[in-house]
């Protein structure tokens, strides 16, 4: 590795970022965000308000646009693109797109052994990933023969194998019956990783975050907890963000930090 | 998109899964980078023996029985794999009327000489040809192939082409489901020339998903570091006794070939 993340420095930094796409249709418009290390954070907002351009931009897929994102000290740029991409670890939301290897234990074996690791201690790796989620008994299957709720946490399993700064979650409640959103919620709470979690589903929002923000016409317009977030009817309504029916977030207990 | 993921692999299966038959045999246990080379040589030694060593063609065929026999594959399932050959041999059927050259008379029909050994030579090297890559693909896993052809140094594009195909066959074979589905539930029922067009927009619509997914699989790729070329996770190696094991059959077949030529 090129270089180690720095440990007094914040796992993910954004200032200023502003973001156009080449079409003109301008997504971001100067967006400051600071993620401590260990902190489980929801970004929460309507359609369109440009969480996904601002995801894409965390790990350089997206970037020349104004402002700058530094993940653990290191700014995002061309210079060290790879050592961004291990730092940043990013599960989209349909699994088929994010496991696209023939076998799971492939998949799970393709970013470090990008990063060049190999042998003994790829499979190492691979193993601890997929024992992190619960799914070290299907490592020879392929993809398309587990269920929904299993290739998301093989997902999950993929972007762990590259030991990352920062987990980022697309959506990860997406599509799961009850009993896998409750598998993966346990899971992503005994990680100690930094969590970066979008998403519309609020109460897992409430369940797993103790802090949200709220990104809103391209900017961040609501910085706290999730609690006070999701209590404030105002700030909920304009930028229509909606509890479920018979849902009050005064009657759940609070997420812990670092749990 | 997705959501009836869970179900989706009950029915699936693919027609590319069924090529394999699970063993333990010698066979099986070769490395695929020596199946594949010895497929390969053998093959090149049934083309390139004179049609009318017609008696070589005889053992040839024993030699792949023998092959057979050894990887446990009932003759069965190899013939009713033959099948897919039809429509070569009825090209071949073709050739005895409509060659050129001397004529004779068979059963009252008056056919091309050269045709028929022109017949006869697509129909046997073809089948022989046909029946090798059956044993093949029964021997050796998709997956395993994929490895060998790597080993054996296939552009790496390729490989990754047929691999994504062998993982997303049965995603868009889902993803086509589904559209029928959709539309028989709305009263559709495909009908004769006029229904055509619906078809096609449905074809066509499901080339633009596959494309859309392409694009979103690739930025899962980059996101994962991924900078053109696919690391080596599996790396298959051989040994010099299971070359020679596998290279018994291309060279038997090679002796088979020359004695051919020399007779």
């Amino acid at each position: 590795m090129p270089t180690a993340p720095d440990p007094t420095a914040p796992s993910l930094q954004v200032s200023g970022l502003a973001y156009a796409y080449p079409d003109g249709h301008q997504a971001l418009f100067g967006v400051d965000l600071t993620i401590a290390r260990g902190e489980r954070v929801a970004l929460l907002g309507p359609n369109g308000a440009g969480k996904t351009t601002l995801v894409l931009h965390l790990n350089g897929i997206l970037g020349g646009g104004a402002g700058t994102v530094e993940v653990a000290g290191l700014p995002v740029g061309k210079r060290h693109l790879a050592e961004i991409r291990r730092r940043v670890g990013i599960v989209f939301q349909d699994p088929d797109d994010q496991l696209f290897m023939p076998t799971v234990r492939e998949d799970v074996a393709f970013g470090p052994a990008t990063a060049g690791l190999r042998g003994a201690e790829l499979e190492a790796r691979v193993t601890r990933a997929l024992e992190r989620v619960g799914m070290a008994e299907f490592a020879d299957r392929p993809p398309h023969h587990l269920s929904f709720g299993q290739r998301r946490r093989v997902a999950v399993a993929t972007v762990l194998a590259m030991e990352p700064e920062i987990l980022v979650l697309d959506e990860p409640s997406s599509n799961l019956d009850p009993a896998s959103r409750r598998e993966l919620a346990d899971i992503l709470r005994s990680l100690d990783v930094t969590v970066l979690m979008v998403t519309h589903d609020l109460p897992y929002a409430l369940e797993l975050c103790p802090r949200s923000v709220v990104l809103s016409g391209g900017v961040i317009t609501a910085d706290g907890t999730t609690r006070e977030l999701l209590c404030d009817e105002r700030l909920m309504r304009e930028h229509r963000l909606e509890l479920p029916y018979g849902f009050d977030p005064r009657s759940v207990p609070a997420p812990v930090a670092g749990g | 998109m997705g959501a009836a993921g869970g179900t989706g692999h009950a029915s699936g299966g693919g027609a590319v899964h069924r090529l394999y038959r699970a063993g333990g045999s010698a066979v099986h246990a070769l490395p695929p980078q020596c199946k594949i080379a010895a497929v390969f040589g053998f093959v090149l030694a049934v083309v390139a023996t004179p049609r009318e060593a017609v008696w070589a063609f005889g053992l040839y065929a024993l030699l792949l029985a023998a092959v057979a026999a050894a990887a446990r594959i009932p003759a069965l399932f190899l013939l009713r794999r033959l099948l897919i050959e039809i429509p070569f041999v009825a090209f071949a059927l073709l050739m005895p009327f409509v060659a050129e050259g001397e004529r004779v008379r068979v059963l009252g029909l008056s056919l091309s000489e050269s045709g028929l050994w022109g017949a006869w030579n697509i129909l046997a090297k073809g089948t022989l040809g046909v029946a090798a890559s059956v044993l093949l693909a029964a021997s050796t896993e998709l997956r395993a192939l994929l490895l060998g052809l790597q080993r054996l140094r296939m552009p790496s594009l390729l490989v990754q082409i047929a691999s994504f195909m062998i993982r997303y066959g049965d995603v868009i074979g889902d993803e086509m489901r589904r559209m029928r589905i959709a539309r028989e539930s709305r009263g559709f029922t495909a009908r004769g020339v006029r229904h055509w067009g619906v078809l096609a927009k449905s074809a066509g619509a499901l080339f633009i998903r596959s494309y859309e997914r392409g694009e979103r699989v690739h930025l899962a790729m980059l996101s994962r570091g991924y900078t053109g070329t696919m690391p080596v996770i599996d790396d298959v190696t051989a040994t010099r006794a299971q070359w020679a094991y596998a290279a018994a059959l291309p060279l038997t077949a090679l002796a088979v070939c020359l004695t051919g030529w020399t007779l």
